[in-house]
């Protein structure tokens, strides 16, 4: 279906190459196993895992914890959850024969007798366990979301059903919930000047796609920019962040490619995947063990029944989790990628901006080179305070993506004060402009993230994910406790963001932080008394302080030496 | 337990502000108070294990009163029918290693 200058590459050919050959790659002799050097870290009573193997492929302590959850919350979890589906059942039969009102959509009298359309769990979720907590969600805000932000006040007399809003503003409610990870979202500032006056200049909006009439001069600027800021040959920008993913991937694998997708890729990866038609197979989070695996098998059998060789075979990755606050392994990843001959989808969405010595993402931060990556994506929908995604890599992947893009053809450019304010916050991080406001945020966000980790790991609450990774999850676990922490935390003027569980799994429910630089040490300090205060009436400081190794991997049985045939 | 030493001091510092109370008054009334607190602490435990937090008072007491009643069952049951299970057990095991003189005395007597 799609044959890119780029893909007419040799995988195909290797691939086959291998299969005829038969040769079992793990497993040839010129393959240099490498013994692995496993470290333990004592700090703060805690045992650490560093991995430190694969001659050192990581050049800087890569320490990240998930600390397993304690037995007993679990059991209480699903009880919890039980007791709760157990009323559920009981409302819907109330519900069922009318002794109660039914608020939410059911099926009309005339289509009673056919395929009922609220009767999977999802659907009973909602209506008898979501509902009852609705309150801790969309919360509407009037103010600009930065480091403080305004709240409509709104309450509601029938649990949640329905809200009014009383007309009050809560005013200055700590924000800790706003992917804003350097603090670009502000109504004031070069940023948002530059995109006021672009506004009066321009309008909003251009009416039309890059292909007809809606390509400016400004998006080719701000493409070279972006291009410049990665480090590759050419860069596309996209007006929408999932639709970079979701109809990209589409145009980059077709059928009888393979694509290797992470098992918490976001949604719109999963969707671009799935519409691409191509085979997918999911690896284990972060599992190194677990994609060499299906790589190797890959190439060993090729497509099912067939047994052809992959047209193609693409990974996809996040370059920070955004539910697990991991960074992705890259250098195995692309050591990897390079032994088997992949291609390399990664996506910064979360990293770039916010992780990195320069702020460019996984890449800077594990100081690797840019063209490694085959298919560099990201969205300009955190860090740059803005909207839209990008897709950086060679010049014949853009230049096809162009060409072949469905958000390139179909979608309106993106709108000129956006375009603006990518521009100048950009601008701002590479330092461009004259000052040092972009590295001062940088290194305040990478001081203010191991900051409040390590301020709420010594509370003992239970913490997932990377040290260096802004985005902090801190478990709850039992369901009243999701609700019970977003209330509290808003009686004491902070918004939180609280996950439960169509975005995790059901017994993992969180609460997300997301540390940003335009919080000042004060401020966090504020949050982090709060958390604790909450912490303790709620009694969620489950860690034990003694912190697992990072999912106890045998890292023995993976080499990452290119076979040289 | 946090809120617990803070509502110590809460009622601590309310307590001083008005020197009506004697001493002997004073230290009862807050273990009363104390008391109350703790149990309202623990309460709130309860609905949040339970998960009973979430749902509609009218819920919550058709929860309650399902789990008390049961306790409360499970409580009479054991003071029925617990002492002659035990009674039955000695008697059996008694029997068994009979040579035992101590619990043949207590058999007899
Ligand atoms: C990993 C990842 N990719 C893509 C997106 C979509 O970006 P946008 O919100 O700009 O559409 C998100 C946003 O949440 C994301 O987390």
């Amino acid at each position: 279906m799609t044959e890119s200058a780029v893909n007419k590459e040799a995988n195909g050919d290797v691939c086959q190459h291998r299969a005829v050959n038969g040769v079992k790659p793990g497993r040839s002799s010129a393959l240099k196993e490498q013994q692995c050097h496993q470290r333990f870290v004592y700090k703060h009573d805690e045992k650490f895992h560093q991995s430190e193997c694969n001659g050192g492929l990581y050049s800087k302590p890569f320490i990240e914890s998930f600390e397993e959850t304690p037995m007993l919350v679990a059991v209480l979890t699903y009880m919890g959850y039980g007791i709760l589906t157990i009323f559920g059942y009981l409302r819907d039969f109330l519900r069922q024969w009318k002794i109660e009102k039914c608020h939410i959509a059911r099926e009309r009298e005339e289509q009673k007798d056919f395929v009922p359309l609220y009767q999977d769990f999802e659907n009973f979720y909602t209506r008898n366990l979501y509902m009852r907590i609705r309150d801790s969600w969309n919360r509407p805000i009037c103010s600009v979301p930065g480091d403080k932000m305004d709240l409509v006040e709104r309450v509601s007399h029938d649990y949640n059903w329905t809200f009014s809003y009383t007309g009050r503003v809560v005013k200055d409610v700590i924000n800790m919930g706003s992917y804003n990870y350097l603090g670009f979202a502000e109504k004031s500032g070069c940023c948002a000047d530059a995109a006021a006056e672009v506004t009066l200049k321009h309008g909003v909006g251009v009416s039309s796609t890059r292909q007809e009439m809606g390509n400016l001069d400004r998006h080719e600027e701000l493409e070279k920019l972006i291009a410049r800021f990665l480090g590759v040959e050419a860069a596309m920008a996209f007006g929408m962040g999932f639709a970079t993913n979701s109809m990209n991937i589409p145009a980059l694998a077709g059928k009888g490619c393979l694509i290797l997708s992470d098992e918490l890729n976001h949604a719109s990866l999963v969707l671009g995947a799935r519409l691409s038609g191509s085979t997918i197979r999911v690896f284990k989070h972060n599992n190194m063990q677990s994609l060499e695996k299906l790589l190797r098998d890959a190439i060993v059998h090729g497509q099912p029944r067939t047994h052809r060789p992959w047209k193609k075979i693409l990974i996809l990755v996040e370059g920070i989790y955004s539910m697990e606050g991991s960074i992705v392994r890259l250098p195995e990843v692309i050591a990897l990628k390079k032994k088997y001959k992949a291609y390399l989808y990664l996506d910064e969405a979360h990293s770039i901006g916010a992780l990195g010595p320069r702020g460019r993402g996984v890449v800077d931060y594990f100081n690797l080179d840019p063209t490694d990556v085959d298919i560099m994506m990201g969205t300009f929908t955190k860090s740059f305070g803005a909207a839209g995604g990008y897709i950086g890599g060679r010049k014949e992947l853009i230049d096809y993506l162009r060409s072949h893009s469905h958000s390139a053809v179909y979608a309106t450019s993106m709108s000129p004060p956006i375009v603006e304010q990518i521009f100048t916050s950009m601008k701002c991080i590479m330092g461009e402009d004259g000052t040092t406001i972009g590295r001062d945020r940088i290194q305040r966000l990478a001081e203010n993230t191991n900051y409040f980790r390590r301020r709420l790991r010594e509370m003992g609450f239970i913490i997932y994910g990377n040290y260096d990774s802004p985005v902090v999850p801190l478990m709850l676990y039992l369901p009243a406790k999701i609700g019970a922490f977003g209330r509290e935390m808003l009686k004491r003027n902070i918004g939180v963001v609280v996950v439960g569980f169509p975005a995790t799994p059901i017994i993992e429910s969180r609460a997300r932080f997301c540390v940003s630089a335009a919080h000042t040490k004060e401020t966090l300090d504020t949050a982090l008394s709060a958390i604790s205060e909450v912490g303790d009436l709620l009694q969620v400081k489950y860690s034990r302080h003694r912190t697992l190794p990072s999912l106890d991997r045998p890292y023995d049985e993976t080499t990452y030496e290119e076979s040289e045939d | 337990m946090k809120i617990f030493q803070d509502s110590t001091q809460q009622s601590f510092s309310g307590l001083s502000e008005c020197q009506l109370a004697s001493g002997k008054d004073k230290s009862r009334s807050m273990d009363v108070k104390n008391m109350r607190e703790y149990m309202g602490w623990l309460y709130y435990q309860y609905l949040l294990i339970t998960g009973i937090y979430v749902l509609e008072p009218w819920e919550k007491s058709i929860f309650n009163t399902v789990l008390f009643t049961m306790v409360a069952m499970v409580v009479y049951t054991s003071y029925v029918f617990v002492p002659i299970h035990v009674r039955l057990a000695l008697e059996f095991f008694s029997g068994l290693c009979g040579e035992q003189p101590e619990s043949t005395v207590a058999l007899m007597s």
